[in-house]
Formats: structure tokens, C-alpha cells, sequence
């Protein structure tokens, strides 16, 4: 039987690995990219290429020893390169000598023939549509609690009283969420790691500061190609709210472009009415709008080369500058050392802090 | 009396400041880092102890730079900060109403926004070393030129040479081949000079707005070349403080002083700390697929630091 492998990105590949056994598919889970991914990637990788294409080249690879012979992984559609990734890869594999089996799923309202398509190939167990329906619906409740108790780990740790507890709690509860298979065992077990997360002692009187994350999406949703900068952050005081997860992207992207993103566009919309491709526009309008929600900082996270993020990067003083709030960006590539990452992090928290106690302070002296 | 001790351990150079709480500087010592840092910290710390007036107690501590962990660890700070704040506040106690603070040391630099006293934007070089401290050394020695005599020899000179700064391989390149050619040494010079502000301003200060009283600190304000490059470029006045090399470290101490105002008693092991012997050890972590490289720094066989994981694990002594 043929085994399948997919992009790992988070925590998801819980929710795509129990989807695709469900399915009838035996499953290599990818590893989390270490550094020998890195090392595998950046050998067998184009030089000028992406910082994602080079971990997913690594993955494959890692994925490849393992036994995987299929990878499951999305195209997409306008002018970023990354909807070309999936041939590359297949390419590059080709010529090392892995026949690999790719199936690309494109976004579906565009391409619904190649969604059905996909689907009916990955149904091994030949399961009714009513049966894949219910399947992809469960799994879909899966990937929300996964993304659910995330959410809540980037409020709890800034204000954590005991260094480390929220991570901790955080690995246990997922595993709960992990476990669960029917739908009410997952409303369960979301409950459950909520009700744990929210139960980690706190100290409600801290000066929390919150900052909103945009940029592309895998470095935004691989803690490991991003210096796990929401732990970072987490740990000098500050709450993370990515602009991106998968379920609010893939609900953007498949079933209807819904008001949140409407919104997103159209706050950029003064700024860059042409769409850049990859994320560029939505690190600009997210950043407005976390703005206007009052936010501190925002951060911007980019793949070194990425040209809609470097557009975005190139507009976001002007935005910083009519909105108030600072904005920091850093460009990840394969570089491993922490160091020069946390320098700014911390600079960056200090300029919030004194920033806001300003703040604070004018509003006690005028109102 | 009451005095605070500033250390910044940078790539190139490691400076100690004593500072009395009337902001007055005591000692302000500028060595060179040479690779060593635990053993120039120490012999650094001797000096310092020597050069301050008898009756002083040293009621704070702050370290800072790269090496602020290491520092801070071996001494026992009170205060452990990254550059870029020690940099900015130490820029604003001395030139009260700055708004900008461009940093040039040996590895980085750094260019810091500061509008009504606080800090607002900031940059730091992030792909390449041709706007730095060290491109000039390494360029100095390869002409054979003293680094202390490189800007004046800018100065002597009538027409630059146009360098390309972009990066460091092609500044090269294009130095050789205008020198082949049979340009000046000083005009060259300056023309270095003037591609490594080039430099600075296109990528460390891009899309910054650079407002005057503009403050330039770090070892490479030493050089009066690149002062003069920085002032014809911008078309303003640049201040280079009293003791712009000691900067980071001056930062250190007020923050320091800052923290000790809370009334908090200070961590500061004392200056005996220059007699004990520290060594570090380091090994492969095994927990998961990264295999960290765990360093580990003792003093007297005690482990007092650790540094190296990306994951927590190894953090608590």
C-alpha cells in the first residue's frame, strides 16, 4: 500500500494525519524540520529559492527514508512562485530518484474538478461522499480546537507567575485534543485543554503588551522555521496574535472570501490596490487593522527573497508612520542562532513598554 | 560614595564604565575584545578596580552587548540589556533631545529613532558586514594604512574615488582596480569612506527618517573620515558625544542605576570576581533532532550559565 506524507506546518498534521487514514491511506508523519532537514534542503534546493521551498525539500526527503511514496500538498494561485513548488519538488525528487506521487490540491472554487479528482484518489477505502463529508467536517472540527488552544497559549504565557508552565500544559493538552476522534470526543477534549490552559497560574495585574504577527504563511505557522518567535515573545511579556491560521485561511480560500477578508483588503486597498501575490497585501491590511484595534507592534515575518513580503515591507513605514505603531521586521532564512533575533525582540519590547507607559501616563495627567 | 558599573561586550571591543549617580564618568575603558572575552573582562575589571577613587561602592551593575549574558553571569548583574536600549539611553542622557542615534561598532551597527525622549524605530544591519567597524579594519590592514590614521588620510584628500559599498567582495574588487589604476592612497580612502555611509544609509537606515541633532557613536566615530562622509551626506551636523566608544556601556550603568532607584540591593559579586577562574565546557544535547549545542560556563567547577538550546530545557541552572 502506498504511503502518504504531507507539509508539516504546526500542530496540523494531527488533524491531516487522522483525515487521511480515515480516508484508508497509511500515513508518514513528517518530523518536525530540525537541522538536519535544513542541512538536506539547502543541498538539494535551487540557492535563490525560499526558505519554505528548502524545509519542504528537507521534509520530503526526511519523509522519503521513512517510507513515504505520496505527498499530499496545495498549488495555489497568483503571482507567488510557491504555487509552483509542488512540480519543482517533484522534479528535484525525480532527479534524485524518487518517483514521488504528488497530488496538488488547488483551491477548489476555482478548480473544483481538481478538488474532486484529489479526493477520489486519496479515498483508498472507497467511502460514500456523505462518508468523506463527515470525515473532512471532523477534521475540520479538529484543526478549529487545535488552532483554539494555540490562541489561548499566546494569551496565558505572557502572564504566566511559573516560567515555562504554559508550554508546559500546552504539549500535555495537546496530545488530549490528539486523541479524540468522534466530534463530541473533540468538543470534549477542547474543552478540557481550555479549561487546563486557563488554570495555569496568572498574574492579572502584569503590563501585558500585544503585538499582531503578519507575513507568509509558512514562517508564520512553523514555529521551527520562524526561531519560535511566539515563544520568544511570549516569554518577555508579550501576547501574540498571528494574523494567520490555517482554518481562517483555508475557510478564505475554499468555501466563500468571507467579510473578515474582504476587510483585510480593503483596509490595504489606499496602500496597494494590486494584488502581490503570496500574503503582501494582507500583512498590509492586517496591520491596519490591528491598528485600529489598538494593538502595540506588529511584526512581519518574510522568507528571505520573498518578493510579496518585500513589497509589504517596502510600504509598512508609511503605514507604521499615519497608524502610530511600530512595526518590525525580519527576514528568516537558514540562520539557526537565536541571538540576533532576541536582541531586537527585546529592544522591540522595551520601545512598546516605554511607549505605552507614556501613554498611560499622559491619559492619568489629561483625562 | 555611591558609583554604577556599566560592561558591554561587543564582537570587537569590550568597554567597562564606573559611573557616579551625578552621571559622572569614573573609568571608561575601551579594550579590544581579541576573541577572549571572560579573560579581558577580568583584566578589565582589575583596571577599572585600580583607576576608581578610593571610598566608592558599587551599587548596581548592568552588562550589555552580545556578550551580555556571558558578562552578566560572571559578575552578577543587576541589569542584563540588549544593545539597542543601552545605545538610546545612554544617547539621551548625553545629548537630552536627540533624534537619532547612529551606532557603528565592530560587527553591527545600528541606526535608533528617538522622537520626545523615547525610542520609536530602530534597525539593525541584518545580511551583510560592508557598513561595520571591521570592513575598515580588515581594508585598513590590507592597505597597510594605522586604523587610528585612516580618516585623517580621508581628509587630506581633494577628490574621492567612487567605491561600490554594496557589499564588501565588490568593495574590494573595486578598490584594487581603481589602485591599480593609479589613484591616490587618500583618495581611495576617502572613497571608502564615503561607500560605507553610503552603505549604512541605504540598508541599516532605509526608510528611516533621520531628523537632526543626530548623535554618532561606537568605535568607528573615532574616525574623522567617516564623520565627515556622514555629515556632506546627510547635510547636517553630526555629534560624536565625549565618550562615543563607551557608549553601550554608559547605557548599562544608568539602567543599572535605574533599576537600583527601585530600592532594589545590588546582585554585583565585586571586583573579586577578576581573581576566580571561570572556564566553559560545551556538549550536544540529544532531546530531539536539533542536537543543540549546549555551552556551559563554570566558575570555580559551578555551572553559573548556559546558553546554546532552543528549547528551555537547559535554562535553569
Amino acid at each position: 500500500m502506498s504511503k502518504v506524507t504531507f507539509p508539516r506546518m504546526g500542530e496540523s498534521w494531527r488533524t491531516f494525519k487522522m483525515l487521511l487514514e480515515d480516508l484508508g491511506n497509511e500515513v508518514v508523519v513528517p518530523p518536525r524540520p530540525s537541522k538536519r532537514t535544513l542541512d538536506l534542503g539547502v543541498r538539494y534546493s535551487p540557492e535563490f529559492a525560499c526558505f519554505p521551498l528548502k524545509i519542504l525539500m528537507g521534509t520530503y526527503l526526511e519523509c522519503i527514508e521513512m517510507g513515504a511514496d505520496t505527498i499530499v500538498t496545495t498549488g495555489g494561485v497568483g503571482p507567488c512562485r510557491a504555487g509552483e513548488y509542488a512540480m519543482l519538488h517533484q522534479k528535484i525528487l525525480k532527479d534524485l530518484g524518487h518517483n514521488m506521487k504528488m497530488i496538488v490540491f488547488e483551491p477548489p472554487r476555482h478548480y473544483p474538478i481538481n478538488f474532486i479528482r484529489n479526493v477520489w484518489t486519496l479515498n483508498k477505502a472507497r467511502i460514500s461522499i456523505g462518508g468523506i463529508i463527515s470525515h473532512i467536517k471532523r477534521a475540520w472540527r479538529k484543526l478549529q480546537a487545535l488552532d483554539s488552544v494555540e490562541k489561548l497559549s499566546h494569551v496565558t504565557r505572557p502572564r504566566e507567575i511559573n516560567s515555562g508552565n504554559t508550554t508546559r500544559v500546552y504539549r500535555k493538552v495537546l496530545d488530549w485534543i490528539d486523541q479524540a476522534y468522534t466530534t463530541p470526543q473533540i468538543i470534549e477534549a477542547e474543552a478540557a485543554a481550555l479549561e487546563n490552559m486557563k488554570n495555569i497560574p496568572q498574574d492579572p495585574q502584569r503590563m501585558v503588551l500585544k503585538v499582531g504577527i503578519v507575513g507568509e504563511i509558512y514562517v508564520l505557522l512553523e514555529p521551527a522555521s520562524n526561531l519560535e518567535i511566539e515563544e520568544t515573545l511570549g516569554n518577555l511579556g508579550v501576547e501574540v496574535e498571528k494574523s494567520m491560521f490555517l482554518t481562517g485561511w483555508t475557510r478564505d480560500n475554499t468555501w466563500n472570501e468571507t467579510t473578515e477578508r474582504m476587510t483585510v483588503t480593503e483596509a490595504a486597498t489606499p496602500y496597494l490596490p494590486e494584488l502581490v501575490g503570496g500574503h503582501g497585501r494582507d500583512s498590509i491590511g492586517n496591520t491596519i487593522l490591528c491598528a485600529k484595534r489598538g494593538f502595540d507592534g506588529m511584526i512581519q515575518l518574510a522568507p528571505f527573497t520573498c518578493i510579496p513580503e518585500i513589497v509589504a515591507r517596502t510600504i509598512l513605514p508609511r503605514v507604521s508612520s499615519d497608524y502610530d505603531i511600530p512595526v518590525l521586521t525580519f527576514f528568516l532564512d537558514e540562520q539557526t542562532g537565536k541571538a540576533g533575533m532576541s536582541t531586537r525582540l527585546e529592544a522591540f519590547t522595551d520601545l512598546m513598554r516605554r511607549k505605552k507607559l507614556l501613554q498611560l501616563r499622559t491619559n492619568c495627567l489629561t483625562g | 560614595m555611591k558609583a554604577y558599573l556599566g560592561i558591554d561586550v561587543g564582537s570587537v571591543s569590550i568597554n567597562i564604565v564606573v559611573m557616579s549617580e551625578a552621571g559622572d564618568i569614573l573609568t571608561g575603558l575601551y579594550l579590544r575584545t581579541m576573541g577572549r572575552p571572560i579573560e579581558v573582562i577580568q583584566e578589565g575589571l582589575k583596571e577599572a578596580a585600580a583607576a576608581v577613587p578610593p571610598g566608592i561602592e558599587i551599587a548596581g551593575a548592568g552588562t550589555t552587548g552580545s556578550g551580555r549574558y556571558l558578562a552578566g553571569v560572571m559578575v552578577g548583574a543587576d541589569v542584563i540589556k540588549n544593545e539597542i536600549t543601552a545605545h538610546a539611553v545612554a544617547a539621551s542622557m548625553r545629548v537630552p533631545d536627540v533624534h537619532t542615534v547612529m551606532e557603528v561598532g565592530g560587527q553591527d551597527s545600528k541606526i535608533i529613532i528617538l522622537r520626545n525622549g523615547i525610542v520609536t524605530d530602530f534597525a539593525m544591519n541584518t545580511v551583510c558586514a560592508a557598513g561595520t567597524g571591521s570592513f575598515l579594519d580588515q581594508q585598513a590592514a590590507r592597505l597597510n594604512i594605522p586604523i587610528a590614521r585612516f580618516g585623517e588620510m580621508a581628509l587630506s584628500s581633494g577628490a574621492s574615488v567612487r567605491i561600490a559599498g554594496r557589499c564588501t567582495v565588490f568593495a574590494e574588487s573595486d578598490m584594487i582596480h581603481k589602485q591599480q589604476m593609479g589613484y591616490q592612497l587618500p583618495d581611495i580612502v576617502k572613497g571608502l569612506c564615503e561607500a560605507l555611509v553610503r552603505n549604512y544609509l541605504n540598508n541599516v537606515a532605509k526608510g528611516k527618517e533621520i531628523l537632526p541633532p543626530v548623535v554618532f557613536q561606537g568605535g568607528v566615530a573615532a574616525n574623522v573620515g567617516i564623520k565627515a562622509a556622514f555629515e556632506t551626506a546627510l547635510g547636517m551636523p553630526v555629534i560624536i558625544p565625549e565618550y562615543f566608544n563607551v557608549m553601550g556601556a554608559i547605557g548599562a550603568a544608568q539602567l543599572a542605576m535605574e533599576k537600583a532607584a527601585g530600592g532594589n540591593s545590588t546582585s554585583f559579586k565585586g571586583f573579586a570576581v577578576t581573581g576566580l577562574p571561570y572556564r566553559t565546557g560545551s556538549f550536544d544535547c540529544n532531546g530531539c533532532s536539533n542536537v543543540c549545542e549546549i555551552v556551559e560556563i563554570y566558575e570555580e567547577e559551578k555551572v553559573i550559565g548556559r546558553w546554546g538550546s532552543r528549547c528551555a530545557k537547559w535554562d535553569v541552572i
